[in-house]
């Protein structure tokens, strides 16, 4: 007889464990005490952890901030690293909350396999990458040579499509992950290495020489870099998108992990004061307090201040905002308004 | 004898399922059976409850799309517009190449190890247990990884062998290039060849010259035999052999010389050009690395196999031969080998199976093998994980089913025949 109860007991279990996974986000999150963030293996710059084992880099200051938002501490965060090929999975299974890994925002990406991107917080481009001593100077002269790609990538796709389109032979080697293209193309094992163009720059930030290798001048493809989160649950993705709007905005209105403090106590600027809190309540309305977008803004700093510390011109990557610049100085990064 | 066996009095109560050790065994069986039929079934209601969830369909017709991704090693035609289910082919012809390379020479260095570990010469028998042991404790992963390494590490890469004195030279009398990106070797090209046949309506091309150059091979293997079978009866009759090796040799080679000859035979020479090596076969590092590691692991547990069929052939057998006045190499190839065999085919299937499951590990290496393609790319590109997988799955089954059917054929017929 007691066997019986066990064994129905179980069952029981079972069943409820299968309609679990419909159950928010946020909720999830919250009774986890933690957030699940999936990131790339490692890519100095945007997501690569330091000589202490913390992460760090601008995609995980996209983490930090959700965290710092959601459950108050930017610490509170177990970090996924995941492949190209492993990413998707990691995401539609629910192993991670939200993915904030250099991944490109395509059509098929968000209608078919079900993925809700929330924004753009890197735009980007495929470039090429070779030694100077091998003299090339365009990808247009790239025609027979060996090629690094990661897989499970659109650079996959695009490299396929330029070679094809320029009528040009190729000879594809296929690698997991950045440190093994890494390894190849330092050996000589490939004469080039393709990626997004920021990727390449940060894969170079960590050679010996750097200097011994240049970025070819063409963009093969648009790849538009942001974070990403399951279809299906709008309130964690709205969560999430106005998270990053919410440092985007921050750097247009002028608000900095230095002044935040200040703001904080009130301005004349009804915008700011929204955006912080002191103002209407804009986190009730998807289940945060009045503090999130403060504490989110104050875990890494606004938009340019993450850009500036992890990949901006100052940094062994050495990107440019260009871009990626605010749409009052000529680049693409815009936020809609907070109201 | 216990009470229980005699037969009770009354009538079928329900009790008695449970209580009487003539039921107690069928209707635990039963219940075992619903509980497996329960388990299977929530399985497959769970996957078909999430499916609907995430809205996903199930549905192969991915495979037809255009795959838009290029592979390095193509055993057959394959570009980035080709299907699908193209490219998965393109990778299960690479896993087949790679298994049956491995097998191929796992067998032949884990035959000698093997024989080499019972040498009486204490050295010998020693290295070869420090092979066995050495290669078969460490996983097959980080062999495969290690050789990969190397290959990429050691060997210079093609840039060294450009200019006036280049740092690098080609090996053999400049016909064979190795370099960190693959060796590349001579090809056969026929200049009078026949070309290629398309068939299946031009999805596939065979290349005639091969097929030509096989039939030959064929018929003339097919005489030498008969004059093997003729040599065989005239020793029974008579009691001498006669001596036809030369006739053999010749009727095997001078057909295959003169059909070479017809089709105008010539080798094409990797040659250094733009990049790196063009012409001739590029054998990639990937497949040496994989090929390699595989064989090397694999043949490691082969050896022992070998062994123990040895070992389990009785002294007697050995000594009566001996005796016979037979040599050491001929006691081993004509009365040891034979009877250790039936002895060594069951447990080796076993290996090829492993060695052919193995070679999933390709992506370690970057090697374009069916996990790489349908499980890899495709399984990406598309987000179809289910029906990938599940595909993928059943290749795997069919090429383990098919080398244990053709492997339990070959153990019919060197099985000791019992009268």
């Amino acid at each position: 007889m007691k066997k019986t109860i066990i064994l129905g007991a179980l069952t029981a279990a079972g069943l409820a464990a299968a309609g679990a996974a419909s159950a928010g986000t946020l909720d999830d999150v919250k009774a986890r005490g933690k957030l699940n963030c999936g990131v790339s293996t490692g890519l100095v710059g945007f997501a690569a952890p330091d000589a202490n084992g913390n992460w760090q880099g601008f995609d995980i200051g996209v983490c930090r901030a959700v965290a710092a938002a959601v459950l108050g501490d930017p610490t509170a965060i177990e970090f996924v690293p995941t492949t190209g090929k492993t990413r998707f999975t990691a995401l539609a299974s629910g192993e991670v909350d939200m993915l904030a890994r250099n991944t490109t925002w395509t059509f098929t990406r968000d209608v078919d396999l079900k993925f809700e991107f929330v924004g753009v917080n890197y735009y980007d481009g495929q470039g090429f990458m070779v030694p100077k001593s091998l003299g090339v100077t365009s990808a247009k002269d790239l025609d027979g040579a060996t090629v690094c790609i990661q897989t499970g990538t659109t650079t996959e796709l695009n490299l396929a499509d330029f070679f094809r389109s320029n009528n040009m032979n190729y000879e594809p080697v296929p690698i997991e992950t950045n440190a093994e293209a890494q390894q190849q193309f330092l050996a000589g094992a490939c004469d080039t290495l393709t990626t997004d163009a920021s990727g390449l720059a940060a894969t170079r930030a960590a050679f010996e020489n750097p200097h011994d290798y240049v970025i070819l001048p063409e963009i093969i493809s648009k790849e538009p870099l942001g974070p990403l989160v399951r279809h299906g649950d709008q309130q964690w993705g709205d969560i999430v998108r106005w998270t990053l709007n919410a440092l985007i905005s921050a750097e247009e209105l002028g608000i900095t992990s230095a002044n935040i403090d200040e703001l904080a106590k009130g301005t004349n600027n009804p915008e700011i004061n929204r955006i912080l809190g002191t103002e209407g309540d804009l986190g009730g309305m998807f289940g945060l307090d009045k503090q999130w977008a403060y504490r989110a803004i104050k875990a890494g700093g606004n938009y340019g201040e993450l850009f500036e510390k992890n990949i901006g011109e100052n940094t062994p990557v050495g990107l440019s905002r260009g871009l990626n610049a605010q749409w009052r100085d000529g680049g693409l990064i815009y936020s809609p308004p907070f109201r | 004898m216990t009470t229980t066996s005699e037969t009770p009095n009354g009538s079928f109560r329900l009790s008695m399922l449970l209580y009487d050790t003539r039921y107690r065994a069928t209707t635990i069986q039963i219940i075992a059976l619903f509980a497996f039929m329960f388990g299977v079934a929530w399985l497959v209601n769970n996957v078909i409850q999430n499916l609907a969830a995430s809205g996903k369909t199930f549905d192969f017709g991915f495979l037809w799309e255009p795959s838009g991704y290029d592979i390095n090693q193509q055993l057959i035609e394959y570009n980035s517009r080709s299907p699908h289910i193209r490219a998965a082919v393109v990778g299960l012809l690479n896993t087949l190449l790679v298994a049956g390379m491995g097998c191929v020479t796992a067998t032949i260095i884990g035959l000698f190890i093997g024989i080499l570990r019972l040498s009486k010469n204490w050295i010998i028998s020693r290295l070869a247990a420090f092979y066995v042991e050495g290669l078969r404790n460490v996983p097959v992963l980080l062999w495969i990884v290690m050789t990969m390494a190397i290959a990429i590490h050691f060997f210079p890469a093609p840039r060294e062998f450009r200019g006036e004195n280049p740092a690098a030279t080609m090996k053999l009398f400049d016909s064979i290039a190795v370099t960190n990106r693959g060796v590349y070797i001579p090809k056969a090209v026929f200049s009078d060849g026949f070309g290629y046949m398309p068939v299946f309506g031009g999805s596939f091309h065979v290349n005639l010259d091969a097929v030509a150059i096989l039939v030959v091979l064929a018929i003339s293997l097919y005489i030498s035999h008969l004059i093997r079978k003729r040599a065989d009866r005239i020793q029974e009759e008579t009691g001498d052999r006669p001596t036809v090796w030369y006739l053999r040799l010749a009727v095997v080679l001078l057909p295959f010389l003169a059909v070479l000859w017809l089709l105008g035979f010539h080798l094409e020479y990797p040659q250094f050009k733009g990049f790196g090596f063009k012409g001739g076969i590029h054998m990639r590092n990937s497949l040496l690395a994989l090929w390699l590691a595989l064989s090397l692991y694999t043949s490691a547990f082969i050896a022992e196999i070998v062994r123990s069929g040895i070992m389990a052939v009785s002294k007697g057998q050995s000594e009566a031969a001996a005796a016979l006045g037979l040599r050491q190499g001929k006691i081993m190839r004509l009365v040891i080998l034979p009877q250790a065999l039936r002895v060594i085919v069951p447990p080796l299937i076993s290996q090829y199976l492993n060695l052919t499951k193995n070679s999933s590990l390709a992506i370690a290496v970057g090697y374009m093998d069916i996990t790489g393609t349908l499980g890899g790319i495709t399984l990406n590109q598309t987000g179809r994980e289910m029906e990938s997988i599940l595909l993928l799955m059943l290749c795997y089954l069919l090429i383990s089913l098919a080398i244990s059917a053709v492997m339990n054929f070959y153990n019919e017929r060197t099985k000791l025949q019992e009268r």
